[in-house]
């Protein structure tokens, strides 16, 4: 079983289509979505978490792809900015999905990109806003 | 006079110290070495144990003398890159507090608020070098006839620069849960709903106060760490209370001694003064602190060799519900990342760096083994009643 949580954007000719029903009929993937978006100029943001055998999935991305949609990991629009982070801890409190963790007993404070699903709570949550998700500022067609 | 069998003094320790022959440990590294050889022998092998911490600490902030102007200004009204500062001393002496957020700030007309500039990142600007907007009004007088003026400054153009905080270091703090049904904003971070976490505060074994509990060695003099550079302890922390339960430790079992503490902002760095946002509830700033406990007697071994298990502090309910403190858990149990309170499981989430701690710590020992820092003899020690 192959999983990937990734960022969705489509481009406003193909986002009345039903492109996700497709994945799952016709490629046998999963998905959950944890956030979806139409901007005002009509195109379209998704970001989702695509399971499946690795095979699929990568038919099932081809596909996306095909259609002129954008595919990213969640882990290019996310990031940390390691100089301002001091290790805390606060950002724990909020994260859902144990993206942000401790590590212990060293006491760090991880971040896993994989894991993210790109809800903002630790934007601003963060004491020193280290954590920056980008994608809302980045829609590019 | 006393029964110890070890009795240094503090020349004598820093005597060691300038020839390099000190030995110096971190707090972390002292609870194995007085477990292993007990106090006496630690005590004997150990001059100075380094502690550390860095965590918000919102009593805190700058004595600013921006120069004098030509004509020259008695202002009335400052703002430094829009923070106003209190500006009611001579002159152009300001104080320059953390926790004032800039004064357009939306606060928490939309709660809550994020209060993305203050106070505190005005210092942390400052001690990174970076160029900072000064603002000052004035009524004029026959003295000081100039009323207004605007500048750009940075650290290096201001003539006095010293951070002063009022209560820092706070020797332990509670841990911070949420019993109502909704998420709360504190200055103990986000607080989810019905028990959705617990939050804390303090380096536990690390921390300075926590490794001196009834103040025998700390005092108006004592030389720190402070946001990376030398400063001092110059007076007991406002809201300083020695007179809270204690476990047979000494360690108080909730909040009680603070620390006055003060050095050149000229100094020091920003990554040890970092301007802090905590949404809904304001901005401050993180401060590193770190005090060398000097080993005078087998007594100061046994205390700077506590360690997680061995302290404890209360769970509070931040929502104002229940008003007693739901129960008492020990910093190890908060370190595990789980505490249990009425009967739920409740994961923990620290507020305070315990890797910066450790960092602290570390270049403390450091400096104390090169011989650049000397331990300052307290004039007077911290208050053990009030």
């Amino acid at each position: 079983m192959y999983a990937k949580m990734i960022v969705l954007r489509f481009p406003k000719e193909v986002v009345d289509k039903p492109i996700v029903t497709n994945l799952v009929r016709n490629y046998n993937l999963t998905f959950n979505i944890l956030k979806a978006t139409i901007f005002p100029r009509k195109e379209g943001l998704m970001v989702m978490e695509l399971r499946g055998n690795k095979k699929d999935y990568d038919r099932g991305i081809e596909y996306l792809q095909r259609l002129g949609v954008k595919v990213d990991t969640i882990a290019q629009d996310v990031r940390r900015d390691e100089e301002t982070c001091y290790q805390c801890g606060a950002c724990t409190a909020v994260c859902p999905t144990g993206a942000l963790n401790i590590e212990r007993p060293s006491m760090k404070v991880i971040f896993n990109s994989d894991k993210c699903s790109a809800c903002e709570l630790c934007v601003k949550a963060c004491p020193t806003r280290a954590m920056t998700v980008s994608f809302n500022r980045n829609i590019d067609f | 006079m006393n029964d110890f069998k070890i009795n240094k003094t503090y020349s004598e320790i820093n005597e060691k110290i300038r020839r390099g022959e000190a030995v110096v440990v971190t707090a972390e590294e002292m609870i194995d070495i007085v477990k292993e050889n007990g106090a006496v022998e630690a005590a004997s092998q150990v001059d100075v144990v380094t502690t550390g911490t860095f965590s918000p600490m919102c009593s805190s902030g700058a004595f600013i003398n921006f120069g004098h102007t030509d004509p020259p200004i008695k202002a009335s009204k400052v703002w430094l890159n829009g923070v106003p500062a209190y500006a009611g001393l001579a002159a152009v002496d300001v104080f320059l507090g953390a926790t004032e957020p800039v004064y357009d700030d939306p606060l928490n007309k939309i709660h809550p608020g994020s209060f993305d500039y203050g106070g505190g990142h005005v210092i942390h600007d400052l001690v990174a070098g970076k160029t900072v907007l000064l603002k000052a009004e004035a009524y004029g007088t026959d003295c000081y006839p100039n009323k207004y003026v605007e500048k750009e400054v940075t650290l290096k153009d201001l003539p006095n620069a010293i951070l002063c905080n009022p209560r820092n270091a706070y020797q332990n703090y509670n841990c911070a849960v949420n019993l109502s049904k909704k998420t709360i904003y504190t200055y103990m971070g986000t607080l989810r709903p019905n028990l959705g976490n617990a939050n804390y505060c303090t380096s536990g074994q690390l921390s300075p106060l926590l490794n001196d509990p009834c103040y025998e060695t700390l005092g108006i003099g004592t030389r720190i760490f402070l946001g990376g550079a030398q400063g001092y302890i110059v007076w007991h922390g406002t809201q300083h209370n020695p007179n809270v339960p204690r476990l047979p430790n000494g360690c108080p079992k909730g909040p009680a001694g603070t620390l006055m503490v003060l050095g050149d902002l000229k100094e020091m760095s920003p990554r040890w003064l970092l301007g802090i946002s905590m949404q809904g509830y304001g901005c401050s700033l993180a401060v590193a602190i770190g005090v060398p406990i000097p080993i005078l007697n087998e007594k100061m071994a046994e205390y700077t060799g506590v360690s997680d298990d061995e302290i404890v502090t209360q769970v509070k309910d931040y929502s104002g519900i229940e008003k007693e403190p739901l129960c008492e858990v020990t910093y190890s149990q908060l370190k595990s990342g789980w505490i249990e309170v009425r009967g739920k499981k409740v994961h923990t989430v620290p507020l305070s760096s315990y890797i910066r701690a450790q960092e602290i710590a570390n270049i403390l020992k450091s400096w104390i083994k090169e011989g650049t820092f000397l331990l300052g003899e307290p004039q007077q020690l911290l208050p053990r009643k009030i």
